[in-house]
């Protein structure tokens, strides 16, 4: 039963690794439609704590596939899940990095890295939007933002003590 | 290794260095943007890599398959020390908050309860994108010094942001785009040399 457990998480979450392109957020409907529809590992409401918590935890989004894991075989599930996702689109990479080092300083890498730039800034920026477009709290996160980004921008300040400072705010204006 | 020809001699870090790095920016990055954390950890704080290196290393690790974030640091842990530097990374970043997760996973019938734990958090959150927007504003100060570049940075906002439109399709159309044109550039240059 726990191999069959443990078998079932491999299969879903091994290809999914491949598939998560562009943030994460791709693949989280379809480990919603694996876990509660086909293979009845949780029911919705199940699903939706250990997504907010996955928001909450912090590190790489994508640990919700460990918290899945867990909740369908204990920590080995947890561990496998997490293997399963992380490892095969690693590999990947890595034999891609290695490629990259070899052709380091030819013109067309020279050009690929140059042309990314502008490309990935317009990411960053577009990530940034969005996520204060998603923030709650209205002018207040906005005004959280603002003053972190200028924090981080003309200080020295740490950045942990950024977060917690944007925590306290909230704390006292709307706890 | 044909790396005799850089210029300037950068750090080498240790692995264990690089795993604690790592693991820091796993551990302590909540809210997303956690590449506005290594940004300013790696290029800001530590100067491991160059801004360039960091933010084409981050447009190719958004657009290939795999967890972006893990990507990213498999990319910048192997190019400080190579395929032990990768692995080194890639754990940091993965495996301590793993360990997190799984005990606030085991906490949590407590925590969900909590408007005050709720409320912290989103304010939390709304520092975070403080993180997400300097790198943003730093690459976008990078990408203006020249029109195209602009150009390509604006459309690529407009396409993600206003439009939603899928990140790999704008990645797609965008980045071929962007390259030939950094390609027509740096030919030109080399021509004038």
């Amino acid at each position: 039963m726990i191999f069959q457990k443990l078998g079932e998480l491999l299969a879903v979450f091994g290809p999914l690794s491949f598939l998560t392109v562009g943030g994460g957020q791709s693949i989280v409907s379809d480990i919603h439609r694996q876990s509660v529809a086909v293979h009845a590992w949780m029911d919705d409401g199940e699903f939706l704590d250990l997504f907010a918590l996955s928001r909450i935890t912090p590190g790489p989004g994508s640990l919700l596939v460990t918290l899945v894991g867990w909740h369908v075989a204990g920590f080995t599930g947890a561990l496998l899940a997490s293997a399963a996702i992380f490892l095969p689109c690693s590999v990947l990479v890595y034999g891609l990095a290695r490629l990259w080092a070899r052709f380091q300083h030819t013109p067309w890498i020279r050009a690929i890295e140059a042309g990314l730039v502008p490309v990935a800034a317009g990411m960053i920026l577009a990530a940034s939007a969005t996520l204060l477009r998603a923030a709650e709290g209205g002018p207040w996160a906005w005004s959280v933002a603002a003053a972190s980004t200028l924090a981080l921008m003309f200080t020295r300040i740490n950045a942990f003590l950024v977060l917690g400072l944007g925590g306290g705010v909230f704390w006292l204006a709307l706890g | 290794m044909n790396n005799d020809n850089e210029t300037s001699p950068r750090p080498v870090p240790s692995l264990a260095a690089i795993f604690t790095a790592f693991s820091k920016i796993g551990l302590t990055s909540f809210g997303g943007g956690l590449s506005g954390w290594m940004m300013r950890e790696f290029v800001l704080r530590r100067a491991w890599i160059t801004e360039e290196e960091f933010l084409s290393g981050l447009a190719l690790a958004q657009s290939f398959p795999g967890v972006n974030v893990v990507n990213l640091a498999i990319w910048i842990g192997f190019r400080l020390r190579g395929g032990p530097g990768a692995a080194m990374g890639a754990l940091g970043i993965v495996v301590p908050p793993m360990f997190v997760a799984i005990g606030l996973a085991a906490l949590f019938s407590q925590l969900k309860e909590s408007h005050t734990l709720h409320v912290v958090l989103a304010g939390v959150a709304a520092a975070a994108v403080g993180l997400s927007l300097q790198t943003g504003i730093r690459a976008a100060r990078r990408a203006a010094r020249q029109i195209v570049p602009l150009l390509v940075m604006t459309l690529t906002f407009i396409a993600l942001f206003l439009l939603k439109l899928p990140l790999l399709w704008v990645v797609a159309a965008m980045a071929p785009l962007s390259i030939g044109i950094a390609w027509l550039r740096l030919r030109k240059a080399g021509a004038s040399a």
